[in-house]
């Protein structure tokens, strides 16, 4: 037991179970102060998601939705954890999203390309603002969080403006791809079917899975993961191994660029949603991301269960009781988990030192067990 | 006068007033993020400090009786605002000073929050008081004008009749101008400020000369929570007579974040920097009613990205010898050298 509990991966789950529980459970009470007659049935409705309709086919249909906002949110979160295990904080994720968004839509809609080449573009873009920051870090030492987020802003109103021309008529949204631009939407191949004829569920969903995979396997076994895992942990003993520090800095953010554009993509290339020129906020699927990436212990297998759980009680958000509660009392409860994925270090810490506190004790208690066995012997000699 | 001159120094007077009450708001929220940065810890939750800020004050103007006297509505609600600020900054100082959390995570975790905790509390009392009413919008109208002071100059237009150029000014340019001296003071005459500064420069070689490292940092991120809840009221007031909280506050507190880097961690430079964005902020609102810049046909989304594209281009340049505290960002540890 206490060997199994001193495996990281282990102390990580520990970890993450309990932000989610802690967080459900602040949730909760929040829900008991607004109202307590309705509360339990919320984070219940909250919790089920598309088990909240009775009827198979409505399930399906519920779960596909989820999962088609998944595949993005599990793209923005590898694009984190990717940047993460080289000591760098890719917030500018949120922007890269939306540079994604853009491209995709725009190339559909204003030249009528195919799907494959905006989702092309969409990934060359990403990695052209994962390199602009990358860039600033390696030659000028520019904080990456901080342009990161000047970059979000600057994207988001080029977005809105580049965007502007591609609207239905009198109105902020972008055109359906649906009867505009069928030959972007991506292919289903079928998977749509699955899922009660879904039309939104695209080869979008498995790809982000294998992206997961295979983040997974350049990290853990390949030569150059490797060397991003040791500049993160040590940049000047990596530097002095005769790594190429700085390449492996625009590298990675432009990796992690390209990661999280593509997410834009594979959400608006399916028709799913519309993008609104109006927006005054970046949105918030990139943020969602570095949450999903903590709380899947920033391991890319980790962070497709934490996509899923996170995109699942939002989605379940809209099961609330309405005339009791605000549907977005599920984003209350994610950024309360985010907030608590703060203290993750801290629990890992606890949960150390408690453990060796614990063998510390049990060593003692050998040590006593020995001398009191030893005693009544000794005495018999004197 | 002829009525185009006339209603060009309307133009004038309106671009004007927008800036000074942007520039009001990008200063108070910038200096916050300077006291927190100065201190040693990077508050990334500026806006969602600023909303929740926002929230306090429009509560108290939701519940204050209309017939509340002018003095006492204007120092209530600054009190709300400060309250609600204080205390949901002390969110960011447990996380991050007590518990050693990474500062980026927590910062963001706080701007999802500040959005989702505001809208959820509106929501559900909109709801109560009016089934029919599930939004998230408090109105403020009438108690907004105890904060205004309207000036109306009468001018005769060629051609008869007599009309009026309208000014308001708002009574928060006095709070932000106090603010601003109260910040320079403080950090730079009193032993206070210069002990903080010296918590966010070098922590352990000011813990060895008896400073409470951490009881400075908490002061920071404390006085940060002051600084930005004002800030997020006045921004909900500066223009409108009600908000929807579920909008947030349209990135004024990372505009804030630019404000303070462009001024370079300096109250007198942060207030020349808020000038500038905040103009640009103005330009994006009513730069469409001159002539000569509708011509020019930029679109408000370029005034918009103006103040993040100078902000890098100024990090690019300045960062190798960047004015920034040198400690920020890193949890302290007494054991460190």
């Amino acid at each position: 037991m206490r060997n199994l509990l001193k495996r990281k991966g282990v102390q990580s789950l520990i970890a993450s179970l309990l932000c989610i529980i802690l967080g459900l459970l602040l949730g909760y009470v929040v829900l008991l102060f607004i109202n307590p007659a309705g509360a339990g049935q919320a984070i219940l409705a909250v919790i089920r998601n598309f088990l909240n309709v009775s009827k198979a086919n409505l399930q399906l249909k519920n779960l596909g939705n989820t999962l088609v906002k998944t595949a993005p949110l599990l793209m923005c979160s590898l694009s984190v954890l990717f940047a993460y295990k080289v000591g760098l904080f890719n917030i500018g994720v949120a922007g890269q999203y939306v540079v994604g968004a853009a491209a995709g839509l725009y190339a559909a809609l204003q030249w009528g390309w195919g799907w494959l080449p905006c989702l092309l573009l969409a990934i060359a873009l990403g990695a052209v603002s994962g390199a602009i920051v990358g860039m600033l870090k390696a030659y000028q030492n520019v904080n990456e969080v901080i342009s990161g987020i000047m970059l979000n802003w600057i994207t988001l109103y080029t977005a809105n403006m580049i965007l502007s021309g591609v609207t239905e008529q009198a109105s902020p949204y972008t055109l359906h791809l649906r009867g505009n631009a069928d030959q972007a939407i991506l292919p289903s191949l079928g998977l749509g079917n699955l899922f009660n004829k879904h039309q939104y569920i695209t080869i979008a969903v498995p790809l982000a899975i294998i992206l997961a995979i295979v983040v997974l396997v350049v990290l853990d076994k390949t030569r150059f993961g490797y060397e991003l895992r040791a500049t993160g942990n040590n940049k000047n003993a990596a530097k002095y191994a005769g790594m190429a520090e700085k390449r492996n800095i625009i590298l990675t953010l432009m990796i992690g660029g390209a990661l999280a554009a593509m997410g834009g993509a594979l959400l608006y290339l399916t028709d799913f949603e519309q993008w609104s020129v109006g927006l005054s906020s970046v949105p918030g699927m990139g943020f969602n991301g570095i949450a999903a990436a903590f709380l899947g212990g920033l391991n890319p297998i980790g962070a497709i269960f934490s996509s899923y759980f996170i995109q699942h009680i939002t989605a379940g958000g809209a099961f609330v009781d309405k005339s009791m509660y605000a549907s977005q009392i599920s984003d209350l409860i994610s950024s309360i988990i985010i907030y608590l994925c703060g203290f993750v270090l801290f629990i890992k810490h606890a949960m150390n030192t408690g453990l060796l506190r614990s063998e510390e004790r049990a060593a003692l208690r050998k040590q006593k067990k020995a001398a009191q066995a030893g005693n009544p012997e000794k005495g018999g000699e004197s | 006068m002829s009525a185009d001159t006339m209603q060009l120094i309307q133009q004038f007077l309106l671009l004007l007033q927008y800036t000074l009450i942007f520039s009001s708001v990008l200063m108070m929220v910038a200096l916050g993020g300077c006291f927190s940065e100065h201190s040693g810890v990077i508050n990334l939750g500026l806006e969602g400090i600023m909303v929740i800020g926002a929230l306090g004050g429009a509560l108290v103007m939701r519940y204050l009786p209309a017939e509340t006297s002018g003095l006492v509505m204007v120092l209530l609600v600054m009190l709300g605002a400060v309250v609600f600020g204080l205390v949901y900054s002390a969110l960011l100082g447990v996380a991050s000073i007590n518990f050693k959390a990474d500062q980026t995570i927590v910062g963001t975790a706080l701007n999802m929050l500040g959005v989702a905790g505001a809208t959820v509390l509106v929501k559900a009392i909109n709801t109560a008081s009016n089934p029919d009413n599930p939004s998230s919008i408090i109105e403020y109208g009438i108690p907004r004008q105890s904060f205004l002071v309207t000036f109306k100059i009468p001018v005769s237009v060629e051609g008869g009749a007599e009309r009026f150029l309208s000014f308001e000014f708002n009574w928060f340019l006095v709070v932000a101008i106090l603010m601003l001296v109260a910040a320079y003071v403080v950090l730079y005459k009193t032993r206070f400020g210069l002990r903080l500064m010296a918590c966010g420069e070098h922590p352990q070689a000011a813990a060895s000369v008896g400073i409470n490292v951490l009881k400075m940092r908490w002061s920071g991120v404390l006085i940060s929570g002051i600084y930005g809840g004002l800030g997020g009221i006045c921004y909900i007031m500066a223009a409108v007579s009600q908000w929807e909280f579920e909008r947030g506050v349209a990135g004024f507190g990372f505009l804030s974040l630019a404000v303070m880097i462009f001024g370079q961690w300096k109250p007198r430079r942060i207030a020349l920097a808020a000038l500038l964005f905040g103009l640009l902020r103005a330009l994006s609102n009513v730069g469409t009613g001159f002539a000569a810049l509708q011509a020019l046909n930029i679109p408000g989304g370029v005034y918009n990205m103006m103040p993040y594209v100078i902000c890098l281009v100024v990090l690019a340049f300045t960062s190798k010898k960047s004015r920034a505290p040198k400690a920020e960002g890193i949890p302290y540890d007494k054991g460190m050298r």
